[in-house]
């Protein structure tokens, strides 16, 4: 019979600022960036950076909850790839990414709308 | 050194159902570097727990993609499922197994015709598509619907399978069983085709972890990467191994792709023959609060899938990571060093979904 893997997910909420020191140690266990989100909710960005063990499936979610002006430093340096996931939370949510690398400058999308998934009422 | 130059590839190009867009940087007929751009048909579709709640909302995110649309529904499902703490009956669970199982073959042998096609082989591209016709018929006979067939619900399922029908699957899959090995004798062995796909686009495994690439995309590069050892629905009772292969060219993905539809008719079988009896759905009262994220393997690999609700029938957020979204950037990597005659074949050999992509 398959070996089942199904670890419970985990999810830890850090401060922005440790965000690449945590991002780095997940990038030295060999850990995936499975996929980055955006959510707005009380007036705050939600942020959410998953992490995942393709050897346990265990799948660890960094969680950072910052202001609506608070810049977020760009992971690309340590996951080239996060920048198809900076670029589009910087254009449909409006959260400022400093630094990505290979930065589309709100042109991912070709949407007219700035920052159509932020909430109407907070724009 | 020759010149360089820079040529746009799409959005629209024949090889392409859906518009992407590639910067192609090239120096005589070699690519240098790919630049790529989506977004032209970007739908907003997350954004709708605004409007529909979360009920109304799995007939949207079903919408997501016509190929692998149960596959999102249940996901869905499962993601609220997991916050409200709804335990799906087993037979519901093997159900969906089923469902997404069929799923995956008619989408694998649309992939296989489209990259037939892709290499001119148009005998070969007729021959895939009126075989998924048997299962798309064998889809519309257990749900009445061929493509977007809506049997998901949160808490199971909404139509049950009789006697008739599960004689109708399996006699479908036989079929398939039967004349894909006559097909994927061409695939595999043909002098053609492997001189199409042998050595082109090759992805180390270490760069398709590297790059966060997924499903048969990275198990063509040698990961044993499958969310189906989640063990998520019936996969926990079933015994299978991920399709692997070493080679990491377009060849090993065709090879993954091929014998994943065997694989699939396997697992029906298994599932079928072990379907318990008893409810299909159970109620669900309430509304979802709290978040949860939710993996599955869909045809062209790993969705991620998170929702946060906050105890009204609205979410405050639903999210997919679709498997294409997690595959473009190793998509750019394989066609850096190709030749520019088979950037087509290149992009078909991810199996780009832009509809996913574009939620």
């Amino acid at each position: 019979m398959t070996e089942i893997l199904n670890p419970e997910n985990k999810l830890e909420e850090i401060n922005h600022e440790k965000l690449l020191r945590k991002v780095l140690v997940m990038k030295n266990n060999g850990m995936r960036l499975a996929q980055m989100c955006s959510a707005f909710v009380d007036g705050k960005y939600e942020l959410s950076y998953s992490f995942a063990d393709d050897e346990t499936y265990e799948l660890q979610t960094l969680r950072v909850i910052v202001e609506p002006d608070t810049a977020i430093p760009s992971i690309t340096e340590i996951y080239p790839y996060a920048f198809f996931y900076e670029n589009e939370i910087n254009e449909l949510f409006g959260v400022n990414v400093k630094f990505i690398n290979n930065d589309y400058h709100k042109k991912l999308y070709r949407i007219d709308v700035e920052a159509p998934f932020a909430k109407k009422e907070d724009k | 050194m020759g010149k360089r130059s820079v040529v746009p590839f799409g959005p629209q190009h024949p090889v392409l159902p859906e518009p992407i867009h590639l910067d192609l940087v090239i120096e005589d007929e070699k690519i240098i570097e790919a630049i790529p751009s989506i977004g032209f048909v970007h739908r907003g579709l997350e954004s709708l727990v605004d409007k529909k709640n979360y009920k109304e909302m799995m007939y949207i995110v079903e919408r997501t993609c016509g190929i692998c649309s149960f596959m999102h529904g249940m996901a869905y499902c499962e993601a609220v499922e997991d916050v409200m703490d709804v335990e799906v009956p087993d037979r519901g669970k093997y159900l969906r197994t089923i469902w997404s199982e069929l799923s995956r073959m008619h989408s694998h042998l649309l992939w296989l015709g489209l990259l037939a096609d892709g290499f001119g082989f148009e005998s070969l591209f007729y021959q895939c598509w009126r075989l998924r016709e048997s299962v798309l018929d064998v889809l519309e006979l257990t749900t009445g619907g061929r493509c977007i067939f809506s049997v998901n619900k949160i808490g199971g399922v909404l139509k049950d399978l009789d006697d008739d029908m599960i004689k109708a699957i399996l006699e479908a899959v036989s079929k398939v069983e039967v004349e894909l090995e006559a097909i994927k004798k061409t695939f595999l062995f043909d002098y053609s085709v492997e001189s199409r796909l042998k050595g082109v686009g090759v992805l180390t495994k270490q760069q398709a972890h590297d790059l966060g690439c997924a499903g048969p995309f990275a198990r063509g590069s040698g990961l044993k990467l499958d969310m189906r050892l989640r063990g998520y629905d019936a996969y926990k009772d079933l015994d299978f191994e991920p399709i692997v292969s070493e080679d990491g060219d377009g060849y090993a993905r065709c090879y993954v792709r091929t014998m994943e539809i065997f694989q699939s008719i396997d697992l029906i079988r298994q599932a079928i023959s072990k379907l318990p009896k008893g409810d299909i759905a159970v109620d669900v009262k309430g509304n979802p609060n709290g978040e949860a994220f939710v993996r599955v393997e869909q045809p062209r690999g790993e969705a991620v899938y998170y929702v946060k609700g906050n105890g009204t029938l609205f979410l405050d957020r639903m999210r997919v990571r679709t498997p294409t979204f997690a595959n473009l950037p190793g998509l750019v990597e394989t066609l850096k060093g190709a030749q520019f005659a088979d950037v087509p074949l290149l992009i078909l050999a991810i199996d780009p979904c832009i509809s996913c992509t574009e939620r």
